[in-house]
């Protein structure tokens, strides 16, 4: 081994513990950024490490690439809002997988059957999950976006069309393994793969995004894995694994928390049906903001449960604000974040430490529904279903099953809601008959500001 | 590239599985957002594929593919890093008792 190719397997050697640091990390707030400025260290060495490389020749189309790379990527970095990171997250798995199948389609154009049997079958994997993740992603992308309706696209006979389209695509995959010299069949199955991608995201509606983003996530980490067995580099494997695994374990966390398996998610086409499964009727009852500031203002516990209503509305700042106001006046204000609220893992928590909320104050679903019987008054803020008693008590529900924010056993419950129609699910909500459940219908930035300055004056 | 080759890299695969899964199971799902976005960001390190493919100048069209895949994973690596950045400065522990705010 020459020095040469020594310095870069040693640079890769470190980045890929400074890439382990690094999400260690992230297991604490407070270790979080440091561990990440690892990581970034450690991109950059695997980088120059690269560039130093015998096989490169020739840097314009390198150079050019990083330019453009970098010229579309910063403003994205500093510009993208918060709200938008669910669209951003699947505009970059998009990014991320057609990376992968360029480098696979590469190769294979270069090399064809010369590629030999070990490395066929990784590159076959490269490139269809690259495929149809960058398809998919897109379409998730225009989704979040708002480019797509949000809700899911059906027609009939849907299921066994993918899957039939599903199967060709894989046989495809099988019969290049055996005659990997037939160019034809590499490129159809490119074909169906980004067919396929689409296909798969357009029936998923918009409130079962985490799961998919999730899932997508962890598609682009194992094409890029494949990647590294095909091109055999080791940092590319451990970068690729921990991206996937990251994604596997989020889409796992997100389906339990909506008591739902992956292939109800992918499948199930969620919200076209089940209109029919909840029998609760009654009244609601409309409540108006001073009598809400009172209730807050001389309350001993106020709890706070946004959701996707939230995110639209822009209504986090003004959210922390009636914190604030309601803490001056020594009232404990607590939030409580479901794991699949808003589109994205982790999506109310980023919000709510944008509007400069401690981390401390926002509280897991487990450590807060113990405490909503001593809760004086719960607000629940654009969330629908995460908040849906008939989750528990109705086993017939469609949701039946899945945790929800118990916050029907606090002693008042506050919906902001823009109207009197049905959430995303379409499911009627028990919660909204409830005698100690008052609507407040609006806007919820322009309720939470009319809020802030009733309980001001109270 | 030989079997005993594949096997190693196999090796690594599996045990970066583990590891991954052993350390991401362990991040609260208060930072679940940043995650992505750092995941995001490392798993650009497939720019160090791309680099050599756009590099190696053996035709035409596999620097162009190349070029593109550089482009690709630059922007996820550079937007990955910054976002992730941008997201955890935000995620703060109390710091002043909130009657001392201004208003």
């Amino acid at each position: 081994m020459d020095p040469r190719s020594i310095f870069i397997e040693l640079s890769y050697v470190v980045a890929s513990v400074l890439f382990i640091l690094g999400l260690r990390g992230l297991t604490h707030p407070e270790t979080a950024r440091r561990g990440m400025h690892l990581a970034e260290f450690g991109m950059l060495l695997a980088i120059v490490g690269t560039l130093v490389s015998r096989e490169i020749v020739s840097y314009e189309w390198i150079i050019a690439g990083l330019l453009l790379g970098s010229l579309i990527g910063v403003p994205m970095g500093f510009w993208v809002p918060m709200t938008a990171m669910p669209q951003r997250t699947a505009l970059s798995h998009a990014f991320g997988a057609f990376a992968a199948a360029l480098v696979g389609i590469s190769e294979y154009y270069l090399h064809g059957a010369a590629l030999g049997v070990i490395k066929i079958p990784a590159l076959s994997f490269e490139v269809l999950l690259g495929a149809l993740t960058t398809t998919g992603s897109l379409v998730a992308f225009s989704k979040l976006q708002g480019f797509l309706p949000g809700a899911p696209v059906i027609y009939k006979g849907q299921n066994i069309f993918n899957l039939s389209l599903l199967a060709i695509t894989v046989l495809c995959c099988v019969l290049l393994q055996f005659f990997p010299g037939i160019a034809a069949l590499f490129y159809l199955m490119l074909l169906l793969a980004f067919v396929f991608g689409v296909l798969l995201v357009l029936p998923i509606g918009a409130a079962d995004m985490p799961v998919v983003i999730a899932l997508l996530n962890s598609y682009a980490g194992l094409a890029s894995a494949a990647t590294g067995i095909v091109i055999g580099n080791n940092v590319l494997i451990i970068a690729g694994m921990l991206d996937g695994g990251s994604g596997f374990i989020l889409s796992i966390v997100m389906c339990r928390a909506m008591n739902r398996s992956i292939t109800n998610v992918l499948f199930g086409a969620f919200g076209s049906v089940g209109e029919t499964t909840t029998a609760a009727t009654g009244q609601m009852h409309a409540t108006n903001i001073e009598e809400v500031a009172v209730q807050l203002a001389y309350a001993r516990q106020a709890v706070f449960v946004p959701g996707y209503g939230m995110a639209t509305a822009q209504a986090q700042h003004v959210l922390r604000q009636l914190g604030d106001e309601l803490e001056e006046r020594g009232v404990a204000v607590k939030y409580a974040i479901h794991p699949v609220a808003g589109r994205m893992p982790g999506h109310m928590n980023v919000l709510l430490a944008e509007a400069n909320v401690p981390y401390s104050q926002l509280n897991e679903l487990e450590i807060i529904n113990p405490e909503f019987p001593s809760t004086d008054v719960a607000v629940v803020i654009g969330a629908n279903d995460v908040v849906n008693p008939d989750a528990r008590d109705n086993p017939k529900s469609i949701i039946a099953g899945m945790p929800i924010l118990e916050v029907d056993k606090a002693k008042t419950v506050v919906v902001l809601k823009r109207g009197q129609g049905k959430g995303f699910s379409g499911l009627v909500n028990p919660l909204f008959f409830k005698t100690n459940c008052g609507m407040l219908y609006g806007d919820a930035k322009e309720t939470l500001t009319n809020l802030v300055q009733a309980v001001h004056n109270a | 590239m030989a079997p005993e080759t594949l096997l190693a890299k196999f090796y690594v695969l599996i045990l970066a599985a583990f590891l991954g899964y052993q350390i991401i199971s362990r991040i609260p799902s208060l930072l679940h957002t940043p995650l992505m976005s750092a995941t995001n960001a490392i798993s650009g390190i497939s720019l160090v594929g791309s680099l050599i493919t756009a590099g190696a100048h053996l035709s035409m069209v596999s620097a162009i593919l190349g070029f593109c895949a550089v482009t690709c994973s630059t922007i996820n690596v550079v937007s990955g890093f910054i976002l992730t950045d941008r997201m955890l400065k935000m995620f703060k522990r109390r710091v002043e008792p909130p009657s001392k705010k201004e208003k």
